[in-house]
C-alpha cells in the first residue's frame, strides 16, 4: 500500500479570507509567531503498491483537471513515504 | 421558446427560475444533471445553489454531470446559456467562462437586495436592458467573488465582457466590482446575484430581475 498526497494552495495572487482570518486569530491566543498564513487542502490517495510513473501521470491530470482549479490555485503530487 | 432549467442535486433555486422562464413569456423544460439529453429546449439556465454540497470547490463536480456535456457542446455551437449564482461557479469551472469565484473578502455568507448596474445589453440575457440601467435583486452567496488574471481582467474589459457590476461599496471582494460576465460571443453569461428572485414585486424587491428572461426571447425571435 502507498499513499500519494495531491496538496493544493491558492496561488499567491488571490486573496485568501480563511487563510487571513486564521492568521488574525493565531495572537489572540498568544501565537505571535505568523507573519501570514495560506490555507490550502490536502488529499490522501491510497494505491495498492509503490506507484509506477504511469500512476503518477494519471494522478497528475487528475489533480489538474478536478482536484485543482488552474485559474486560481497550484497543486504538488508526491508519494508519501 | 423552450427553456431548460438543470435541476443538480443541491439545486435550490431551480424553481424559482422555472417560473421566472414563464413569467417572462418562455417555456420552461426541467433538465437532470444524469440525463444526457437537452429535450430539444433553445436554452438553458444553470441555476443557484449548492450542487454537491459545493464539495471541492463549488460548481467543481457538477460541472462532470452527464447533462454539462452537452451543455458545453451546445454552448459552444451558439446555444444561450445563463449561470446564476452556482450556476456561475459551474461555467467558470467547465471553462465556458473564465475566472473563478472564490470565498467572499470578509467570510459573510452574504443574503441581500444588491444594486447593480447593467454595463452590456447585446448579449442573449441582457437586451431587454438598457446600458447603465440600474436594477435591484437578491444577491446570496458565500463564494462570490469574481477572481481571474490581469490578463483576463484586461480582456474582459476591453472586449466589453462584463455586462453587471455591483453599484456602492464592493460587497465580496470582486474584481472591478464584476456582478456578471459573458463569453466572446455573448451567448454564455454568468451573473452572482439573482434576477429570478425579482421577478414580482410580491415575491421580491423589484421586478427588474425579469429583464433577463425576457432578453432570451428576443434573442430567439431575431
Amino acid at each position: 500500500m502507498a499513499t500519494i498526497v495531491v496538496e493544493v494552495m491558492l496561488k499567491p495572487e488571490i486573496l485568501d479570507p480563511q487563510g487571513n482570518a486564521v492568521a488574525s486569530a493565531l495572537p489572540r491566543l498568544g501565537f505571535t509567531f505568523a507573519q501570514s498564513v495560506r490555507q490550502g487542502k490536502r488529499f490522501e490517495i491510497i494505491i495498492e503498491a509503490e506507484p509506477t510513473p504511469e500512476q503518477l501521470a494519471e494522478v497528475e491530470k487528475a489533480a489538474e483537471v478536478l482536484l485543482s482549479n488552474p485559474v486560481i490555485e497550484t497543486y504538488v503530487v508526491r508519494v508519501e513515504k | 421558446m423552450r427553456v431548460g432549467v438543470i435541476t443538480f442535486p443541491g439545486t435550490l433555486d431551480d424553481r424559482d427560475a422555472a417560473r421566472a422562464v414563464n413569467f417572462g413569456g418562455g417555456e420552461s423544460v426541467a433538465l437532470w444533471h444524469a440525463d444526457a439529453d437537452l429535450k430539444n429546449v433553445d436554452a438553458v439556465i444553470l441555476p443557484g445553489g449548492f450542487s454537491y454540497g459545493d464539495y471541492l470547490r463549488c460548481g467543481a463536480i457538477s460541472r462532470f454531470a452527464p447533462v454539462m456535456k452537452l451543455v458545453i457542446e451546445a454552448a459552444e455551437k451558439g446555444m444561450p446559456v445563463l449561470g446564476i449564482c452556482n450556476g456561475f461557479q459551474v461555467l467558470c469551472e467547465s471553462h465556458l467562462l473564465p475566472g473563478a469565484l472564490t470565498r467572499n473578502s470578509d467570510l459573510h455568507f452574504l443574503c441581500r437586495d444588491q444594486e447593480i448596474e447593467i454595463t452590456n445589453n447585446t448579449t442573449a440575457w441582457t437586451s431587454s436592458f438598457a446600458i447603465g440601467e440600474k436594477i435591484t435583486i437578491p444577491l446570496k452567496n458565500g463564494e462570490g467573488s469574481f477572481q481571474c488574471d490581469d490578463q483576463t481582467l484586461a480582456a474582459l474589459e476591453s472586449e466589453g465582457r462584463v455586462i453587471a457590476r455591483y453599484i456602492g461599496e464592493n460587497p465580496n471582494g470582486s474584481r472591478n466590482l464584476i456582478a456578471g460576465i459573458s463569453n466572446a460571443r455573448g451567448n454564455v453569461v454568468g451573473l452572482m446575484p439573482h434576477p429570478e428572485h425579482a421577478i414580482d414585486p410580491l415575491t421580491g424587491p423589484s421586478a427588474q430581475g425579469l429583464g433577463f428572461f425576457t432578453s432570451i426571447l428576443n434573442a430567439m425571435v431575431k
